[in-house]
């Protein structure tokens, strides 16, 4: 069974007098242990997507089901908690909570899943050292580096064990060889298990992973293989 | 979450706008100082009235002329209470134990070259019997004194003090213009609601009107004691009924005099701390009131400075409750903080007043339930005016809080 099941996946907005179909009849199945690359042009629909995929959002029409959960019709509370399970973010502006420690940074979820404070630090401290920081856990957040900061936040997508990572242009704000790092890093991630999702409008980027999804005007318009 | 955390979570974010949370809590601190403060003088005040007053026994009563304020056009009957009036109490009243007239009035002591600005107090031999309050040394006078009109008279330790009196008995000083003997010194009483019981001058009530004048007889104060403390208030009526009838008051016409037992002292002075625990308490409640609203105010900056974090908590999966409980707790402690520091200012301020108000008041009282009502109305408070801008941070929409810049 597929891990993320999307069928007929509709967003619209209405911004004004005008409607807008950010995801207009989307069908999308991701396999357990996936690598893909969600592509696209600024306004082709690939954030809504994420967010839909992220559980941030719903659709407006269609049906969604993510590790055998119907997600379309949760309420608030049961989406946050479908995110703290499921889901881990890694954004392009990193995200993390400001004069905190990396390591706090990192318990976040763990907080909100109701995992005691002991076990909390040993599970952070443990996802810190898989992303190579360990070294830098009693850093307060802006003591680091660009590339250190998004560190911490992959180990915060990690934290949970989570379904899949979700990455939102995670090298957007990064030099090219720190971007680079982080990449080799999801490729690490991929192949030790975990699902990963990519949006990026940048190739390279995408050659990362293994299969390539375009969007274009809210819909589907090429799936393929990335090449070897 | 549990509650700690987010108590945490509150903490450092209290921390990281130091200057910002001080000043906002600054009503609450000023709200609870206040009542605290105020409560804590009220409090002592009573217990010492109380102690004072106790004291007298419940036995003891004062007679004393009241005015009665007449209103435009009417004519102003003298009121007049004298020691004839006592006499005739004395004679016609049954349970009457002791009676003593009083009069008070301050005058200059001089022994020698020493000159010393004192109260002169006229009564009778009954006097310390009456107050509870005895000589040290040498004797009062008695009886035969007062008969006799003789020039004695009693002095408190201060004037002792003051005149370089020595070893005072048989000494000679003067009172205005009046030579008196001095036959005996008063124990040690100390400050009494602002009156130095020490500094004081007993003369004979007859010697004192050579003092004061024959005018000043015409407004004395009654003291008595009955013989029981069970029949204080037939005593009351029956002196009531006759100084009406020896101040020919009919019908409806008031009293021209006021007839005082313990009780009714003490219950005076707790109506009156009462009403002045209420006003403050108004008052208060306007200071909690406005500090509630710089509350809800800064946690409405709060919660718009912190929407991106907000965004980031709910990405991770934190609940609308969770959100809601963070900045409810966050509204709670910079106000429960208000709430501490202001008891221990208002213990302070307490303890100042008490120690800067002559008279021996005792110690500032801080009772338990003002503790529990501070922190009480702190915390409601905090509840109050959080729940809007906490709310407000619930409701947020993740994908908007995480776009806010």
């Amino acid at each position: 069974m597929a891990l993320i099941k999307l069928q007929a996946v509709r967003k619209i907005y209405e911004v004004g007098t005008e409607t807008v179909r950010a995801l207009d009849g989307v069908d999308l199945e991701i396999q357990r242990g996936g690598y893909v690359a969600i592509m696209g042009a600024s306004g082709s629909g690939k954030s809504t997507l994420m967010n839909v995929v992220g559980c941030l959002d719903r659709p407006t029409t269609g049906s969604y089901v993510l590790n055998g959960t119907a997600v379309e019709e949760l309420s608030d509370d049961e989406l946050a908690a479908v995110r703290n399970r499921e889901i881990g973010f890694v954004f392009q502006t990193f995200n993390l909570l400001a004069r905190t420690k990396a390591l706090a940074n990192v318990e976040l979820p763990l907080t909100y899943a109701g995992v005691s404070r002991k076990e909390r630090r040993e599970r952070a401290a443990d996802a810190l050292e898989r992303v190579g920081l360990a070294d830098r856990m009693n850093h307060q957040t802006n003591e680091l580096s660009g590339g250190q900061r998004q560190r911490v936040a992959v180990a915060r997508a990690l934290v949970n064990n989570p379904s899949i990572l979700l990455a939102d242009e995670p090298t957007g704000n990064l030099d090219s060889a720190t971007s680079n790092e982080i990449m080799a890093l999801f490729d690490k991630l991929h192949l030790t298990g975990n699902t990963v999702l990519l949006v990026t409008h940048e190739p390279d980027i995408a050659e990362h992973s293994h299969r390539q999804i375009v969007l274009h005007d809210g819909k589907l318009v090429e799936d393929r293989k990335t090449p070897r | 979450m549990i509650v700690t955390e987010n108590f945490r979570i509150a903490l450092r974010a209290l921390w990281a706008n130091k200057m910002r949370s001080m000043l906002t809590t600054l009503g609450i601190i000023i709200g609870v100082a206040a009542v605290i403060g105020v409560v804590s003088i009220v409090q002592g005040l009573q217990v010492l009235l109380t102690r004072q007053f106790e004291g007298l026994g419940a036995n003891f009563m004062i007679v004393q002329p009241r005015q009665q304020f007449s209103g435009p056009g009417m004519v102003q009957k003298p009121v007049r209470l004298t020691w004839d009036d006592g006499l005739a109490i004395r004679d016609a009243v049954a349970g009457i134990d002791m009676i003593t007239p009083q009069m008070f009035g301050s005058s200059q002591a001089k022994y020698r070259d020493r000159a010393h600005g004192t109260f002169v107090i006229g009564v009778n031999q009954d006097w310390p019997e009456v107050h509870d309050f005895s000589v040290e040394i040498g004797r009062f006078f008695n009886k035969v004194d007062l008969d006799r009109r003789q020039k004695v008279a009693v002095v408190g330790l201060d004037v002792v003090d003051e005149l370089r009196l020595g070893n005072p008995i048989g000494k000679e000083m003067t009172l205005g213009t009046l030579p008196v003997t001095i036959v005996g010194v008063m124990e040690k009483k100390g400050q009494s609601l602002g009156q130095n019981l020490d500094d004081l001058v007993f003369v004979p009530f007859e010697t004192a009107l050579g003092i004061f004048g024959r005018r000043a007889a015409e407004q004395v104060q009654l003291r008595l004691r009955t013989t029981s403390t069970n029949n204080v208030d037939q005593v009351r009526e029956e002196i009531r009924q006759l100084l009406r009838r020896r101040h020919q008051i009919v019908g409806d016409d008031p009293d021209d005099f006021q007839i005082i037992v313990q009780d009714e002292i003490l219950e005076q002075t707790t109506q009156l701390l009462g009403t002045v625990t209420f006003v403050v308490a108004g008052i208060v409640g306007i200071a909690l009131l406005v500090g509630g609203i710089g509350i809800m105010n800064i946690m409405l900056v709060s919660v718009t400075e912190r929407t991106r974090e907000i965004g980031i908590r709910k990405s991770v999966g934190a609940r609308r409750q969770d959100i809601l409980l963070q900045f409810l707790i966050e509204a709670v402690t910079l106000s429960l903080l208000g709430g501490a520091i202001g008891l221990a200012l208002g213990y302070g301020i307490g303890r100042l007043a008490t120690n800067l108000i002559p008279g021996d008041l005792p110690p500032a009282v801080v009772p338990l339930w003002a503790i529990a009502l501070a922190f009480g109305f702190s915390t409601a408070v905090g509840v109050f005016f959080g729940i809007y801008p906490a709310s407000k941070a619930a409701r947020l929409d993740p994908i908007d809080a995480l776009r806010y810049e």
